[in-house]
């Protein structure tokens, strides 16, 4: 039987964060994979954003969450919401934290470099050949093909990352509500993302304070 | 594509005024790199005449159609002012000036600070902020899906590509299968839609 996260989205959840809590689980000694070198990183890297057509971040998700497992579902979720306010590139902010997590500053040169070298020289080819193949309708079509398969694959994973929520120390009823703000204030509304992260954003984090702050003993 | 092709000559001075500019919009590029393209319109087409209107444009459609990161539209902008100076050295000085510049000040600031709060994660003011952005992070991830996929309007001949959008996303909600299959469909059925 299928849960409501989906087939392998469980076994994540069972497998690691039933041994890892909240507040230990960066020093806990719970089996978990992890990159086995610089290079791992940056060959993961490099094929990771080889496959974002418009959201690599969604990609990430589902290779080092769902399939390699390097990390969990909230660490993702906490790492991002770092990578996304701090300037810069969501991802690329992500790549440099994944990948100094684990070699330190090595380990986010490597990750840093996976996600643009091989990404940047394809690029420069596509600009070269650009002007020869934009306007082949084949070539067109094929790219809004794969652009809407990226549109699907980012609102699937928002959905299944919406399971970090079902651990968080906010209520459902507080927590759900604030997301859909969120995507009504980026889609409807078209607010500025630093207006909708400082308003939204406080509000959550201010919200979650009094929480933990009401369980600490 | 209808613009008359850019001439232009840039010295030292110019090159180091692009290096700053790209560092101080790398300090503002909250949200990306693309929240500051408007910025780098103004300076570099308005402004200073680097770079052709088309050549701005096409640079954001091909970042945004070709793998990878967004933020390589960057590259992009910086080839191309490279090469309306005439040449090809000159282009990859420009892909290095941008890429080093946007680059250098937001990275260097976030590795410091996620060293930071990782040192500090037991502080309850860090785990508050990691925590309590959550809702947001998962917001955010919908929005981009919904933006990306309502670029395509035109209902009447676009439902096949939403079609494409809420099969491809129910598929990864559901199963493990790898991207790259669900891309290669994609860009397969694309390939023979009508446009």
């Amino acid at each position: 039987m299928h849960n409501e996260y989906g087939p392998g989205f469980d076994k994540v959840n069972v497998s690691f964060l039933s041994v890892c809590n909240y507040n230990d689980r960066m020093m806990t000694d719970a089996p978990r994979a992890r990159p086995s070198s610089p290079l791992d990183l940056f060959l993961s890297f490099t094929l990771l954003a080889l496959q974002g057509f418009g959201g690599v971040l969604a990609v990430i998700q589902r290779e080092l969450v769902e399939r390699k497992r390097w990390l969990t579902q909230e660490e993702f979720v906490e790492d991002f919401a770092v990578a996304q306010i701090m300037p810069g590139p969501n991802v690329v902010n992500l790549a440099l934290m994944i990948g100094d997590r684990y070699y330190g500053l090595r380990g986010a040169m490597a990750a840093l470099s996976g996600m643009l070298c091989v990404p940047l020289l394809l690029v420069l080819a596509l600009a070269v050949l650009h002007a020869h193949y934009a306007h082949h309708p084949g070539v067109a079509g094929a790219l809004r093909g794969m652009a809407a398969v990226s549109a699907g694959m980012l609102a699937a994973t928002g959905i299944k990352l919406a399971s970090a929520l079902v651990k968080h120390p906010l209520p459902l009823w507080i927590s759900v509500p604030l997301a859909l703000l969120c995507v009504v204030s980026v889609v409807l509304l078209k607010l500025p993302l630093a207006y909708t992260l400082l308003i939204l954003g406080s509000i959550g984090v201010s919200l979650t304070y009094r929480r933990l702050k009401g369980k600490q003993p | 594509m209808n613009d008359a092709p850019l001439h232009i000559v840039l010295s030292f001075a110019d090159w180091l005024s692009l290096f700053g500019h790209y560092m101080l919009l790398s300090l503002l590029s909250v949200g990306g790199a693309i929240s500051t393209s408007s910025e780098m319109h103004r300076y570099l087409v308005v402004e200073q005449h680097w770079l052709t209107q088309s050549q701005f444009n096409d640079a954001i459609a091909i970042a945004q159609a070709a793998p990878g990161p967004n933020v390589l539209f960057v590259a992009l902008m910086g080839w191309n002012v490279g090469l309306n100076a005439g040449s090809y050295t000159a282009a990859v000085a420009g892909v290095a000036v941008t890429m080093l510049g946007i680059l250098i000040p937001s990275t260097t600031l976030t590795y410091t600070a996620a060293r930071w709060g990782h040192r500090n994660r037991d502080m309850l003011g860090v785990r508050a902020f990691k925590q309590g952005m959550a809702p947001l992070v998962v917001g955010l991830m919908v929005s981009v899906g919904l933006i990306l996929g309502g670029a395509n309007h035109t209902w009447a001949t676009d439902w096949p590509l939403w079609l494409i959008s809420v099969v491809a996303g129910l598929i990864i909600w559901r199963t493990r299968i790898h991207l790259l299959w669900l891309l290669a469909a994609g860009a397969l059925i694309g390939w023979f839609l009508p446009t």
